[in-house]
């Protein structure tokens, strides 16, 4: 039956994107092959930096990557320019053609344009090499456009001074604009990059590939969703890579380029650079798009990406987190609530952070108040954050049809908390399971024994420190 | 004057009538139950901590290990958590195929729990028809997703298998075929006077201890609360859908039975909707990343399992993996009342109640 | 020829006789009994729409029974560590030898018979009472708490029920005049009694469901209550003879049913050619049917919704019967 709905739908199908992604990477290795090749010429011309040096370091490995990746990028970006002129009068005369598809050749566009950039940019780079860090008052995507093109033009300049220079790179990156956003993960990515490097050569290997199913998916539709995936993944891979090797300003060029090519049009659209192409992958692929944008612009950089395009709009539910504030700071006082926000993530729950020493008469409160009356609890449990624990209470409240969130931060070392279940009888098993699994004890619960591990049992294994006691098994 | 002595009484954790391993300590005297103390545990296999080792799609086999009677929406609810945190659009024809496979496994849910709850009070024969009809569900389920009961077949952004050919006609066909069983389920137990007695003022709680008590599902509406999620907190696709919650007000057993019968109904309204705005064509998945990343913070969903809520909390830090992952296992919230239910009541009731709360025990122990 | 050998000088040769005519009678019942649970499981897998058993013995299983007769008789014999071992061994016996004690007065055809008591009625019942006392001895005995909630149950169960069983049958000896069974059965000539007291007969079939065990009145057993109940330690062929003890009393009452209500061995009209003892295999067919249909049918009653009905309803119900009977009897006949 699979193997039917395999050549009914390849779209949808595993196996196809598996073997897909098979293909890509031989393809992408036979490209890198050639690419290599071609850029062991190409070096030489210009620099004859890492393709010809396998045992050169992480670095110097990514900045091959980037360098294959910009080299293939090049040949797409002719490539496609020769199918857009052979075959681009199709998206414009087929509106019908699928998002992915604009997209993708939104995205190989955009490199080449990139790539043509990258070029510019060298020359800029040459004339005000430091750019990135002097000017902060770039919006990211230009600062990452240029560290890219900067990048670019390093790797191609300097592969070979980079062995030297790389530890000294890595102490300059912190200076750089985009580290403001980004230095976290770069330092992580930086102190992976090393263990990593053969990881990242295969990354590279990786990034190739989706390269070329980028340009195989600009030809055809198939695996629109396969590819998809990959793409990110691809930038993703890039990313971290670049990150590793190039530092700061490799990895603001990896995210340019992701941005860019995923059609995160919105990045596109504020950085300006959205060119015909870009702007049809954004109109005709602008939900998709946002979405993966988002879900990528998250890892890393997600206020660059997102606050120009998206601006906040008011959570239908603000008006219910204010009443319950209110009435709670009336009732209480002004200073029982350590937070109130709306979760925008867990469809727009309005959420109070008690203070540990009035969680017990918020939850009061939250139950008999006439106005608030939450006569349901949904759910409750407990996080360890190790840095602290949380008990998280969802409630509901049959008679005003709404929820609130209800939180409580609890010191790690003295887990102890006042026990909801005088006021909703439901809290009595959930408070024994957090009891058992996290070992946050509740004072006044009736019955606080372990429920779902047996009673001799040693440890919480729900704390994020937790070591089985019992090795062997 | 006889001494009477009173008598502990260990039901379970191998019993044919606690669907699991269930074990509840009874102190009875005679027949009569004096006190209940329930043990859970015996099927805890921590998924909730190997969740935090397991990438998004990984975890989806792990949800029809839980509650494994109704698979389905135990595999949407992480996806929808997932997607709501991700804020994906999902495409439509998957929507509608996660509603109809959805609907089915209520159904086949409710039949499960229609013919158990009668074997356990006794009855032999309706749990086999039910079971016939089940097997016809489960047999379409098979035919989507190549599993009878673990399905794994949601993915974060869609569903992982298109239809196969002629499917939809099938579920088609099976809707006036199961209203049809339904009718003889009716003539044949519904109306007999046995099991009335032994329903009736069974097991009777009010609203405020439903409500109290955290329970869901027919549970809550047989005590007259007008709640379902699907109804009052619409997700996926059920807004679009008519249909009505059957809601009861004597809090009884009976009150239970009627309940879920009636939501077997509805869950056919559903599907006959569903069947006809079928769309034609269109893709099962959405773009997603290959590796789900969901934002960093923090998500609650709940959605209308067959026994209750079923809700996923996400603690996400970016990362593949989630850094806290808790499912609200309606199951678990449900049998809290069940020490309350049992104290004056004899044996036969306690298998009438506990029936009636309707568990499973891979839910109750996570 | 029983009644001559009864009334004979006894002898060795009486002896032997008898044992030999009883190890047929067992050999019958045995044979009836292997076959009534193969009925059984047929004609509940027919009512539940599935095969049921279909592999030993070819295609209707014939020898289904017998493998499972087979495999208990060779299966370790277990006994609980604390069970109390004498009274353990004896419940089954206890429990089973009143169940082919009471087969000797039903009268089969008219010369099948082995012992014509005058009291035959009453024989039954008597006997067929000790059989409680081995269910309750074996529950007792296994030293498990379900095991004794089934005995309790087993014992409270059968004392209620026998009381409406017992006058409901009133009313067929206001009739006969008589408390033989021959005598009985040759009052039902003309016209067999379920139609003069169908009361009696209803208060005696539910009754007669409920001494048996059987379903909606299996509380001592109830498996999905009290897991088996009674006779939840036991294993091989000791739960082998509880078993049988069961399937014997099934056919006892069956037969019983037929002799007090349904004519015995006599024809109906006009169909007089055909054997006694084939009329008489007919109708206790059909109440054995009826059981095995019951059962697939209904669910269990509760303990005490079980008494309630036995006390409350049941008995009045046989007290009437009584009258309406004697009213029957004044006046129409």
């Amino acid at each position: 039956m699979t193997k039917e709905r395999d050549d009914q739908n390849p779209t949808n199908d595993g196996l196809s994107i598996e073997e897909q992604k098979k293909k890509a990477a031989a393809e992408a290795k036979a490209k890198a092959l050639e690419l290599a090749k071609q850029r062991k010429a190409e070096k030489e011309a210009a620099n004859p930096e890492p393709a010809s040096e396998p045992e050169l370091t992480k670095e110097e490995l990514k900045k091959k990557a980037a360098a294959e990746a910009k080299a293939k990028a090049l040949e797409l970006a002719k490539q496609r320019k020769a199918e857009k002129e052979a075959a681009n009068s199709e998206p414009a005369s087929e509106p019908e053609l699928t998002k992915e598809e604009l997209k993708k050749k939104a995205a190989a566009e955009a490199k080449a344009k990139a790539l043509e950039l990258a070029k510019q940019r060298m020359a800029e780079k040459e004339a005000a090499n430091s750019e990135p860090a002097s000017e902060p008052e770039l919006t990211k995507e230009e600062l990452k456009k240029k560290a890219a093109a900067e990048a670019k033009a390093k790797a191609l300049e300097l592969a070979k001074q980079r062995m030297a220079e790389k530890e000294a790179d890595a102490a300059s990156t912190p200076d750089s604009s985009l580290e403001e956003t980004d230095d976290l993960a770069k330092q992580k990515a930086l102190a992976a990059a090393k263990a990593k490097a053969a990881a990242a050569a295969k990354a590279k290997a990786a990034a190739a590939a989706k390269a070329k199913m980028l340009r195989d998916a600009g030809e055809s539709d198939t695996t629109e969703t396969a590819e998809a995936g990959e793409d990110e993944k691809a930038k993703a891979a890039a990313k971290a890579k670049a990150a590793a090797a190039a530092k700061a300003k490799a990895a603001a060029a990896a995210k340019a380029k992701a941005l860019r090519d995923a059609g995160g049009g919105e990045a596109a659209e504020t950085a300006g650079a959205g060119d015909d192409e870009k702007a049809k992958a954004i109109a005709a692929a602008k939900a998709k798009a946002a979405a993966a944008a988002k879900a990528r612009a998250a890892a890393n950089a997600k206020n660059a990406a997102e606050e120009p395009a998206e601006p906040e709009k008011p959570s239908p539910n603000q008006p219910f987190l204010d009443t319950y504030v209110k009435v709670i700071k009336e009732q209480l006082g002004p200073h029982v609530l350590e937070d109130a926000y709306i979760n925008k993530l867990s469809k727009d729950v309005p959420t109070l952070v008690a203070k540990p020493e009035s969680y017990y008469k918020i939850a009061d409160l939250l139950k008999h108040n006439e106005a608030l009356h939450f006569d349901y609890l949904s759910e409750m449990h407990g996080t360890d954050f190790e840095t602290h624990f949380e008990v998280y209470n969802h409630f509901y409240s049959y008679e005003n049809r709404q929820s609130v969130a209800l939180k409580v931060k609890i010191d790690r070392n003295s887990a102890t908390t006042h026990s909801i279940t005088p006021l909703w009888e439901g809290a009595n098993w959930p408070e024994r399971e957090t009891y058992d699994l996290l070992g946050i004890i509740f004072e006044g619960h009736p019955n606080l024994t372990r429920i779902m591990m047996p009673d001799d049992w040693v440890g919480h294994p729900l704390r994020k420190d937790y070591e089985p006691h019992d090795v062997e098994v | 004057m006889i001494r009477t002595e009173e008598m502990l009484l260990n039901v379970g954790p191998q019993h044919p009538s606690t669907h699991g391993v269930f074990r509840i300590v009874l102190k009875i005297d005679g027949e009569t139950i004096i006190e209940a103390t329930p043990v859970i545990g015996y099927l805890h296999r921590g998924t909730e901590k190997l969740a935090e080792n397991l990438q998004y799609t990984q975890i989806i086999p792990y949800t029809d290990r839980m509650d494994y009677l109704a698979a389905m929406t135990n595999n949407y609810v992480i996806c929808h958590a997932v997607e709501t945190m991700m804020n994906l659009e999902i495409p439509e024809r998957a929507e509608f195929l996660r509603v109809i496979v959805m609907e089915l496994g209520r159904i086949a849910s409710h039949l499960v729990w229609f013919g158990t709850y009668l074997l356990d009070i006794g009855a032999m024969s309706p749990f086999l028809y039910a079971f016939r009809e089940r097997e016809a569900i489960i047999n379409m389920l098979n035919e989507i997703c190549g599993a009878r009961l673990t399905f794994n077949y949601m993915r974060v952004g869609g569903v992982k298998w298109d239809a196969p050919e002629g499917w939809i006609e099938k579920v088609r066909d099976f809707i006036p075929y199961m209203r049809e069983e339904l009718a003889g389920y009716h003539d044949l137990v519904t109306g007999n006077e046995i099991f009335l007695n032994r329903v009736k003022g069974i097991g009777y709680y009010s609203k405020e201890e439903a409500l109290n008590f955290s329970l869901s599902g027919a549970n809550l509406r047989c005590t007259g609360t007008q709640w379902d999620l699907r109804k009052d907190e619409p997700y996926s696709i059920y807004s679009r859908f008519d249909f009505d919650v059957p809601v009861f007000h004597t809090g009884d057993a009976w009150a239970r039975y009627q309940c879920r019968m009636q939501e077997i109904e509805e869950s056919l309204k559903i599907l006959e909707q569903a069947v006809e705005q079928f769309p034609e064509e269109g893709p099962v998945m959405a773009k997603v990343p290959r590796i789900i990343k969901p934002p960093k913070g923090e998500a609650f969903v709940r959605i209308e399992s067959p026994r209750g809520e079923i809700g996923c909390y996400i603690a996400s830090e970016g990362k593949k993996e989630p850094y806290r992952l808790k499912f609200r296992r309606p199951s678990f919230y449900n049998l809290q009342i069940l020490p309350k239910l049992l104290v004056g009541e004899n044996i036969s009731n306690l298998i009438t109640i506990l029936g009636g709360i309707d568990i499973v025990l891979g839910e109750v122990d996570g | 020829m029983m009644q001559d050998l009864l009334h004979a000088q006894p002898g060795w040769m009486h002896v032997a006789i008898f044992f030999a005519l009883g190890a047929a009678l067992l050999m019958t019942v045995l044979g009836f009994v292997t076959y009534a649970i193969l009925a059984e499981r047929k004609v509940l897998g027919f009512m539940q729409m599935r095969t049921g058993p279909n592999r030993v013995g070819g295609k209707y299983a014939l020898l289904q029974t017998v493998a499972d007769v087979f495999k208990l008789l060779i299966k370790e014999d277990t006994i609980p560590k604390l069970a109390d071992r004498p009274l353990f061994i004896l419940a089954p016996v206890l429990a089973f030898a009143p169940a082919f004690m009471v087969l000797a007065t039903i009268p089969f055809s008219k010369n099948m018979q082995f012992a014509d008591l005058g009291v035959g009625l009453l024989y039954y019942v008597a006997i067929s009472g000790i059989s409680t006392i081995g269910i309750l001895m074996g529950g007792w005995a296994s030293n498990n708490k379900y095991s004794l909630l089934g005995g309790m149950r087993s014992a409270a169960q059968m004392i209620s029920y026998e009381i409406p069983l017992v006058i409901s049958v009133i009313g067929v000896i206001l009739f006969a005049g008589s408390l033989n069974l021959n005598d009985i059965v040759a009052g039902q000539q003309n016209i067999a009694y379920i139609f003069l007291t169908p009361i009696g007969f209803i208060v005696f079939l539910i009754s007669s469901i409920a001494e048996l065990n059987r379903t909606p009145f299996d509380l001592p057993e109830a498996e999905s209550e009290l897991v088996a109940g009674y006779h939840v330690e036991y294993s091989g062929f000791r739960w082998a003879f509880f078993m049988l003890t069961e399937y014997v009393y099934l056919f006892a009452m069956a037969s019983l049913t037929t002799v007090l209500f349904l004519g015995g061995w006599n024809p109906i009209p006009f169909l007089g050619f055909i054997p006694g003892v084939i009329w008489f295999g007919l109708k206790f067919s059909i109440v054995v049917f009826f059981m095995i249909w019951i059962r697939g049918t209904l669910p269990r009653m509760r303990a005490d919704q079980l008494m309630g009905f036995a006390w409350k309803v049941l008995l009045p119900l046989a007290l009437l019967n009584i009258f309406v009977s004697a009213a029957v009897k004044e006046l129409f006949l």
